[in-house]
C-alpha cells in the first residue's frame, strides 16, 4: 500500500513555494545553562531547515535529545527560537507575530503531544477538551451545534459511542483512546498543519498502527500536513512521504522515505537503520559499528557533531559542518563523505 | 478493609490497573459532590459538623441567645446556673448570650479574611508562577517583602492606628497574611505550568487568564482550599488576639472582646472562669474543626495517607504489628491464611 502511495507522490511535482505550507529556515535555539555569570548555552537546535509540503507527512527521526521535540515546540510557538525563520504560507510568522502566535496561526497549526496521560487536563471531561477550541475559534455556534460537532469529531477519530465518550474523564480512557481524543481536539479547529510529537511512542505496540492509520486518513481526507516526530525509523517509513534525520540539534539527512531507508547516505542514518531489527534479512554482516553517546550540546566544538562516533571520521569532520550535498532530486545529506556541500543548507527538495 | 488484603493476596492487578482504580476513586469523589466527599471521610464529617453548628449558631444568634449581650441582666460574676447557663460577666451581662452573639463577628471575620487571603494569594501567586520572568520578579519581590515583615508587630501597629472596627481588623489581617499562600501557590503553579495539558491549551489558543484559572487552578484546588482553611483558623485566632489586646472595637461583641472584658474585670483573679473559658473553647473548637477538614482534604488528595489509614485500621482490627521501617507498608498473608 505504501509503495503505491509513494510512487503517486513522486509523480506529482508541482510549483515550488506554493507547494509548501511551512518552511523552516536556519532555525536555532539556545537555552542558557543557568547562572548569572555563566555564558554557556545548550545548543538545542542549530541551523535546522526543512519544508512541509501540503497534505504530506514529513517525519523527523533521531535519538532522544536530538532536538526533534524542540523543533515541534518552536513551530507550535511554545518556545521562542533564538534565530532563524518560520515561514507559514510564505509569511514570516516570527517577525509578524513576535510575542505570541495569533489566533489565526493557532487555528491553522495544531500539535499532538507525546504523552496522552499528560496532555488532557484530568480535571475536565473529554467534552470540555474538545469544546474549548471550538468556542475559542468560533467553529460552531450554539449549544446543540457544538455538541454535534464534538460528537462528529469523536466519531472521526474512531471513539464510539461519541456521546458516552464525551462525558468521560481522561482517567476513564486508555492511552490509545486518549491519544485519539488529543487528535480530535487538534482537529476541532480544522488545522492545516499538525505537529505530532511522538504520538505513538507511549502507546501499546498493538494500538500504534491504529493511530498511524488515523494520521494517514486525516492527511488524505482533510489535506492536513503532518510533521511526524519519532525515534522509530520503521514507523516513519510506514507513514511518512519524506523523512529527515536529526542528530544533536542538526539536520543531517533528508530524503523520500523509502529511498532514505534503502540507501542511507549519512553514517548516522546507517547506524539508526542497523538498530532496527529486520525480520527478513537474517543476520546482517555489514552492521554499522559505532559506539558512544550523543555529545554534550553545551557549546559544542565546530565540526560535525557525529564525528566522535563516526566510523568514517576524517580530519575535516572536526573542523567544519559540511553544507548540503544533493545526491539526487529527492535526497540530500550533510556529510563530508559525500562532498563538502557548498550549497546553502536550505530546505529539502520538492518530493 | 478486607479489600486491602485480597488485593495483596491475589497480586492480580498490575500497576496500571491500580493507578486506574486510584484515578476512578478520585474521580468518583470528584463527581459525587461536596456532601459525598464529607460523608466519605470521618475526619471531614466531624470537622464539617462542628463548623456547621457554629455557623448555625452565628446565623440564628437572635433566636438562640436568651438575653441582649450588651444588657446588664444580673449581678456581676454569677457562676453558671439555670438562668444564666454560662454565668455572668464582671458587669453583669449574660456570658452565654455574649458567646452566641460573638460567633457572628469571630466566624465572619475568619471566613472573610480566609477567602480574601486565598483570592489575593491565588491571583498574585498564580500570575507570578505562570508568567515567570519580569512579572514574577516584581510579584515575588512584593510577596517576599510581606513575608519578611514580622506580622504580629505590624498587626498591632496597623490596628492601633486605624479606626477600630470590624473592617479594620479584616483589612489588617488580610494585608499581613496573604503572602504565605501566594508563595505556596506560585510554587505549585510553576510545576503545573510545565504539564502538557497547559501546552495543549496554549496551542488551542486559550487565553492566559483562562489557562491559569480554568486549566491549572482546578488541579491545585486541594492546596487552595487547604490554604483557605488554614487562613481562616489563623484569622480567627489573630482577631481574638488583637481584640484581647484591646486593639479591636471593645464595644462590639466577639470572642476576642469577651476575653478582653474578662481580663479587664479580673476574671482570672476572682476565679470567674466562666467568663473566659467559653470564648476560649469556641476558638479552640473552630480551629479543631478546620484542622479536621484539612486533614481530610489531605487524605482525600494524598492516596498514601489514605492507604496508611486503612493499614492502621487493619492492623488494629487484626492484631498485627508493623515494622519500624518507613517504606510503603506491604501486607503479606501469613502462612495460616
Amino acid at each position: 500500500m505504501s509503495i503505491d502511495r509513494h510512487q503517486g507522490g513522486t509523480a506529482t511535482v508541482a510549483q515550488r513555494s506554493t507547494d509548501f505550507v511551512m518552511e523552516v529556515q536556519h532555525l536555532t535555539k539556545r537555552f542558557p545553562v543557568g547562572g548569572v555569570l555563566d555564558k554557556r548555552a545548550v545548543h538545542a537546535l542549530q541551523d535546522v531547515s526543512f519544508s512541509l509540503p501540503r497534505a504530506k507527512i514529513v517525519a523527523l527521526v533521531g535519538e532522544s535529545g536530538s532536538g526533534k521535540s524542540t523543533t515541534a515546540r518552536a513551530l507550535a510557538r511554545l518556545i521562542e527560537p533564538t534565530g532563524g525563520r518560520i515561514l507559514y504560507n510564505g509569511r514570516d510568522i516570527l517577525r509578524e507575530e513576535p510575542r505570541s502566535a495569533s489566533l489565526s496561526y493557532r487555528e491553522d497549526v495544531q500539535m499532538v503531544f507525546q504523552d496522552p496521560f499528560g496532555s488532557l487536563n484530568p480535571a475536565h471531561t473529554i467534552r470540555h477538551a474538545i469544546e474549548r477550541p471550538l468556542r475559542i475559534h468560533r467553529k460552531a455556534k450554539g449549544r446543540s451545534a457544538i455538541r454535534e460537532r464534538v460528537e462528529t469529531l469523536l466519531e472521526t477519530v474512531g471513539l464510539t459511542p461519541p456521546g458516552e465518550t464525551a462525558s468521560k474523564y481522561p482517567y476513564q480512557l486508555s492511552g490509545g483512546q486518549r491519544q485519539r481524543v488529543a487528535f480530535a481536539r487538534a482537529l476541532a479547529v480544522d488545522p492545516k498543519v499538525m505537529l505530532a510529537d511522538e504520538p505513538v511512542s507511549m502507546l501499546d505496540v498493538s494500538i500504534r498502527i491504529g493511530v498511524l492509520n488515523l494520521m494517514e486518513r486525516l492527511k488524505e481526507e482533510n489535506g492536513i500536513s503532518f510533521l511526524y516526530i519519532t525515534h522509530d525509523i520503521a514507523s516513519a517509513r510506514y507513514i511518512a512521504d519524506e523523512t529527515n534525520v536529526m542528530y544533536a540539534g542538526r539536520m543531517v539527512e533528508g530524503a523520500e522515505s523509502r529511498e532514505l531507508i534503502d540507501e542511507p547516505a549519512h553514517p548516522y542514518t546507517q547506524l539508526l537503520l542497523s538498530a532496527v531489527p529486520n525480520p527478513h534479512a537474517g543476520l546482517r554482516t555489514d552492521e554499522a559499528t559505532t559506539r558512544g553517546e550523543i555529545p554534550s550540546l553545551i557549546d559544542p566544538p565546530p565540526g560535525c557533531p557525529f564525528a566522535p562516533r563516526c566510523p568514517h571520521v576524517m580530519p575535516e569532520c572536526q573542523e567544519a559542518m559540511p553544507g548540503v550535498t544533493r545526491l539526487n532530486a529527492h535526497h540530500w545529506v550533510r556529510c563530508h563523505l559525500h562532498g563538502s556541500g557548498q550549497g546553502e543548507p536550505t530546505a529539502n527538495l520538492p518530493v | 478493609m478486607s479489600s486491602t488484603i485480597s488485593t495483596v493476596e491475589s497480586a492480580g492487578p498490575t500497576g496500571d490497573e491500580l493507578v486506574q482504580q486510584e484515578h476512578s476513586r478520585a474521580g468518583r469523589i470528584f463527581r459525587s459532590g461536596l456532601l459525598g466527599l464529607i460523608l466519605a471521610n470521618r475526619k471531614a464529617t466531624i470537622g464539617a459538623s462542628i463548623l456547621l453548628i457554629f455557623i448555625l449558631v452565628g446565623a440564628f444568634a437572635p433566636a438562640i441567645a436568651p438575653y441582649d449581650p450588651d444588657e446588664f441582666v444580673a449581678r456581676p460574676h454569677q457562676a453558671p446556673s439555670l438562668d444564666h447557663w454560662f454565668g455572668t460577666t464582671g458587669s453583669g451581662e449574660d456570658v452565654f448570650s455574649q458567646t452566641v452573639w460573638g460567633t457572628r463577628i469571630s466566624l465572619g471575620t475568619g471566613l472573610i479574611v480566609g477567602v480574601a487571603v486565598t483570592v489575593i494569594g491565588a491571583l498574585v501567586g498564580m500570575t507570578a508562577g505562570y508568567f515567570r520572568g519580569r512579572i514574577d520578579d516584581v510579584l515575588s519581590l512584593v510577596t517576599n517583602v510581606f513575608l519578611i515583615i514580622p506580622s504580629l508587630p505590624l498587626l498591632v501597629v496597623l490596628a492601633a492606628f486605624l479606626p477600630a472596627g470590624f473592617w479594620t481588623i479584616v483589612l489588617v489581617l488580610t494585608v499581613t497574611s496573604w503572602a504565605y499562600g501566594a508563595r505556596v501557590l506560585r510554587s505549585q503553579t510553576l510545576s503545573l505550568r510545565e504539564k502538557d495539558y497547559v501546552s495543549s491549551a496554549v496551542v488551542s489558543g486559550e487565553s492566559s487568564f483562562r489557562i491559569i484559572f480554568a486549566e491549572i487552578l482546578p488541579n491545585m484546588l486541594s492546596i487552595v482550599v487547604a490554604g483557605m482553611f488554614g487562613a481562616v483558623t489563623y484569622a480567627i485566632g489573630a482577631q481574638a488576639g488583637l481584640e484581647f489586646l484591646g486593639l479591636g472595637n471593645p464595644s462590639s461583641t466577639s470572642w476576642g472582646t469577651n476575653l478582653y472584658w474578662a481580663q479587664n474585670n479580673a476574671g482570672l483573679l476572682t476565679g470567674a472562669w466562666w467568663t473566659f473559658v467559653p470564648a476560649g473553647l469556641c476558638i479552640a473548637f473552630v480551629a479543631f474543626s478546620m484542622s479536621m477538614i484539612n486533614y481530610a482534604i489531605d487524605e482525600v488528595t494524598n492516596p498514601r495517607l489514605r492507604s496508611q489509614r486503612d493499614t492502621n485500621t487493619l492492623l488494629r482490627t487484626s492484631n498485627r504489628k508493623l515494622g519500624k521501617s518507613r517504606a510503603t507498608p506491604v501486607l503479606r498473608p501469613t502462612s495460616g491464611d
